[in-house]
């Protein structure tokens, strides 16, 4: 055998799994057949994140009066926005290869492929620079994440040029001036609310009768609220029946209630969910059970192939970056023969639009259909002294307990930066804390995180600022 | 420095097992790989080897305690060329959960730890052990909810072996205490305690029966689950079974040409192996009969995993072919007789007996002609396979002689009506008495 473990895909969930395995002394190797970081890193979480902030910045370049401010000749260009995007990306890519050369990992660049082989499928590498490696493992880890889901029989496929994924979505060559997203998951309210706060007319398509469907109902309706406010548009419970291209630009052709519509803009950006990257690795040769584009596993990662694993994306939702580092982790110290960290942690999921969305554990809704009788609380920024002072007034928190024990069995933000909050209620949820230790903690004044405190408390009649 | 040596989680599930036997005692050297006890859970007995070289300092549980906790600590080992001390352990060094992976998954040694990599502090700090008999002023670690759950469940927290980190002592650790199932998570099967009898017992003396006239056999972990899960299952699930009549003249005639063209493979087909297939297929044909009971809804499997119940000595285990509908004949034949072999032998894992999707139990080898069994929950139907034997047969009107297998369904009627019954037994009637079909 030439490793302990060979991770494929270098992504959070790969990279991160990497050097755990490292940690635990275990000999590992990494295959990449891109860039270091994978699709978070390099055209997902991280250069999105670039773009938002310098789109919230020139938003507020319009609010300046509100402070008291003005400024003249407030403009953006386009190629530097996102050539700063680029570069933030390039400079965390940098810092993962420093992270592989320090835990000693040694780093393959190429396309794997899985065989048969004895007692652990074989790896064979086709290198990038040229040539093929075969290198044996104890154990192989899939990690090779998702990519966007397209349905080409009505038009929803990039074309690189105006129908977008987000991964045109993030270096196009021009800002459009209009544009159609098709699907309001996390992924089409991130660009939407870029797009839209550069001053694109933005439509946004949602097949479900409520945008961000995954989120608290309440959450959904203040942020259609809280988007249109800035201009976004939005049809709802609408099926697109086709994308066309036109001479300049697209066409989207949908039902809404029973009536047909057809709209146009420059551009569509295609984000209708993900599908995992479960081709070309050899897996039907290996017999391993493949589900709806995703590697069925056990609780610790294992698929029914002896000495195979998957984690995060390919493995299934949510598709998040932070779940896909916790499942690589879990896997790797379940391998080495720890007793590894709770697997079904609640996973927090974030939103950077503006406003931004944060939630973790279950949505009112969804705790009642679980047979809970939640006992739920509310609080609203607008009241909270620091996000008066601060200007961003918009949003609330809301809390889910358990009306009979006082585990907080969920909680839902929206506002200002409350993605930077949402770990609070995350780490009381996997200390199984109770209303009554959120209660007894001292949250600091003045913050925002104040009306995490005051939700907690109006959720038994307790609330002392409304 | 003395090592202590963890009970090991057999499972993904299990939360806690009976100490059957010890290998060795006080004293006895160990090397890497030596079988040092063995572990009993609902089903399952497996042997824990020693990770580590040394000295046996003290077995800490007795050989035969019931419900150790995961992670409690069940002996003591002192490093190579130690004196054996009393010092408390101060290294964890827990064994790999599972024994198929024990070769290739045990820690390396502390030495062959690459000098860059760092073991974070956590992991160094030494597992809490159960504590049952705490004195009153010792700290108990325990969630907020864990304790506020104890409290109005009337539990003393000192009893319950705590499997959060550290030993402390969560949620999951009282619901299991109370002997109840998280409400919004329900256990899988093998998860419950086994200690849950439902029914108060009256002793046998209170009922007429003479001390000293019977001999009592203790009941073991496989009884106690065999026992609770029948009562829960027969008490619990409104069943009813459907039956049918099969002509097997057919299927034994392509039985023999299958076995003739795999005898230079070693393989040989039984006919319980082409019952398992046609049910897989006849899933496939009539998907609501693989399916479960939830109180969010009807689960309907993906795939056809069949369960196959094997006698074995002190009870019976239902292995799984797992995927059944995706696999040849050759290919159930192999895994049956394997599974089959190695439950006889109790050297199943949990993985490979825990949650199948539909059971299939065959008496016709003891001459049974028919039954109905036991719906096996959460699976929605059972099938009994009584024995093929001529029988005289009404055809075109006169009498003649055929080959007749009656089977049984049982149905849970929350899920599966009578109607989905009976189109999957005339699903699976079609495909048995002509057998091409399967391939089609």
């Amino acid at each position: 055998m030439d490793f302990d473990v060979i991770i494929i895909g270098s992504g959070p969930g790969g990279y991160v799994t990497a050097i755990r395995a490292s940690q635990l002394g275990l000999k590992t190797a990494i295959v990449e057949r891109a860039e270091l970081g994978g699709i978070c890193l390099n055209w997902g979480c991280i250069p999105t994140k670039a773009l938002l902030k310098s789109g919230e910045v020139y938003e507020q370049l319009s609010h300046l009066g509100d402070y008291g401010l003005s400024a003249t000749g407030a403009a953006f260009d386009f190629g530097k926005i996102i050539a700063r995007s680029r570069g933030v990306a390039k400079k965390m890519e940098g810092g993962v290869a420093f992270l592989m050369k320090k835990h000693k990992i040694e780093v393959l660049f190429g396309t794997a492929t899985l065989e048969k082989g004895a007692p652990t499928p074989k790896v064979t590498v086709a290198l990038n620079a040229g040539g093929k490696r075969t290198i044996t493992g104890k154990h192989v880890i899939l990690a090779t994440g998702a990519r966007a889901r397209t349905i080409p029989a009505i038009g929803l496929e990039s074309d690189g040029d105006r129908v977008w994924t987000y991964r045109d979505a993030l270096a196009p060559k021009a800002c459009p001036k209009s544009l159609i997203v098709i699907g309001s998951g996390a992924i089409g309210v991130e660009f939407a609310s870029f797009y839209r706060a550069l001053g694109a007319e933005v439509t946004v398509i949602e097949a479900l009768d409520r945008i961000l469907p995954v989120e608290d109902e309440e959450v959904s309706r203040a942020a259609h609220k809280a988007f249109e406010k800035r201009g976004l548009k939005f049809r709802v419970a609408a099926k697109v029946t086709k994308l066309s291209k036109r001479k300049t630009g697209v066409s989207v052709a949908l039902e809404a209630g029973g009536k047909a519509e057809t709209l146009e803009a420059d551009v569509a950006i295609v984000a209708v969910g993900i599908t995992g990257n479960v081709e070309n690795l050899g897996l039907e040769a290996l017999g391993v059970t493949v589900d709806r584009g995703h590697v069925v596993t056990d609780g610790h990662g294992k698929t029914n192939v002896a000495g195979l694993y998957a984690i995060g994306d390919i493995a299934g939702p949510p598709w998040l970056a932070h779940k896909a580092s916790h499942e690589g982790v879990h896997c790797v110290e379940h391998i080495a023969g720890l007793k590894p960290s709770n697997l079904n942690a609640p996973i927090p999921g974030c939103t950077y639009s503006n406003p931004q969305i944060a939630s973790v554990g279950l949505t009112e809704a969804a705790a009642k259909a679980a047979g809970h009788e939640p006992k739920v609380g509310r609080f609203p920024f607008r009241v909270n002294g620091k996000a008066v002072a601060a200007g961003e007034i918009e949003g609330f928190v809301k809390t889910v307990f358990d009306g009979k024990t006082g585990a907080l069995l969920g909680a839902h933000m929206i506002g200002h930066e409350v993605t930077e909050m949402i770990q609070g209620f995350a780490l009381a949820m996997t200390l199984e804390a109770t209303e009554e230790d959120l209660m007894a903690t001292v949250f600091p004044h003045p913050t925002m995180s104040e009306a995490m405190h005051e939700a907690v408390l109006d959720a038994y009649e307790r609330v002392l600022h409304l | 420095m003395s090592i202590e040596i963890l009970m090991p989680a057999l499972s993904p599930t299990m939360e806690e097992g009976t100490l059957a036997k010890w290998h060795v005692k006080a004293g006895d050297t160990v090397k890497a790989g030596d079988v040092i006890a063995e572990i009993e859970t609902d089903k399952a007995t497996m042997e824990v080897e020693a990770v580590d070289e040394g000295v046996i300092e003290a077995l800490l549980i007795d050989a035969g305690t019931e419900n150790v906790k995961v992670n409690a600590v069940i002996a003591r080992l002192a490093g190579e060329g130690e004196p054996p001390s009393a010092s408390v352990a101060s290294r964890q060094t827990p064994l790999p959960p599972e024994g198929g992976e024990r070769s290739a998954s045990a820690p390396p040694p502390e030495g062959e730890v690459s000098s860059g990599a760092k073991q974070p502090a956590t992991e160094g700090a030494s597992p809490m052990a159960p504590k049952l008999n705490g004195s009153s002023g010792e700290r108990i670690f325990a969630s907020p909810l864990a304790r506020r759950l104890a409290q109005a469940a009337g539990i003393d927290l000192k009893s319950i072996a705590g499997s959060g980190p550290h030993g402390r002592v969560i949620k999951a650790d009282v619901d299991a205490a109370r002997g109840k199932a998280p409400s919004a998570a329900p256990a899988q099967s093998g998860a419950a305690p086994a200690s849950a009898l439902p029914r108060q017992h009256q002793s046998l003396e209170q009922q007429g029966i003479l001390a000293g006239s019977y001999d009592l056999v203790p009941l073991d972990g496989m009884r106690k689950t065999i026992a609770r899960r029948m009562t829960d299952s027969f008490r619990d699930v409104p069943h009813f079974p459907l039956t049918i009549d099969l002509e097997i003249d057919g299927l034994l005639a392509a039985r023999a040409k299958i076995n003739a063209m795999l005898e230079k493979d070693g393989v040989k087909v039984s006919v319980n192996d082409l019952v398992i297939k046609a049910v897989a297929v006849a899933l496939g044909r009539v998907p609501e009969a693989n399916a479960s009971y939830t109180p969010e809804g009807i689960a309907l499997h993906h795939h056809a995993d069949i369960a196959m119940a094997v006698a074995i000595d002190g009870g019976l285990i239902t292995p799984i072919i797992r995927a059944a509908e995706t696999k040849g004949l050759a290919r159930i034949a192999t895994e049956a007789k394997d599974l089959a072999t190695r439950a006889r032998d109790k050297k199943l894992k949990p993985e490979e007996f825990q949650g199948g999707t539909f059971t299939v139990s065959n008496m016709g080898m003891m001459g049974i002609r028919s039954f109905a069994s036991i719906i096996n929950e959460p699976q929605a139907c059972i099938l009994s396979v009584g024995a093929g034997e001529q029988r005289p047969v009404v055809k075109n009107g006169a009498l003649a002689i055929a080959t007749v297998m009656t089977v049984t369904l049982t149905c849970d009627h929350r899920v599966v009506d009578g109607a989905i019954g009976g189109r999957f037994l005339s699903a699976f009637k079609a495909l048995i008495e002509d057998p091409l079909t399967m391939i089609v």
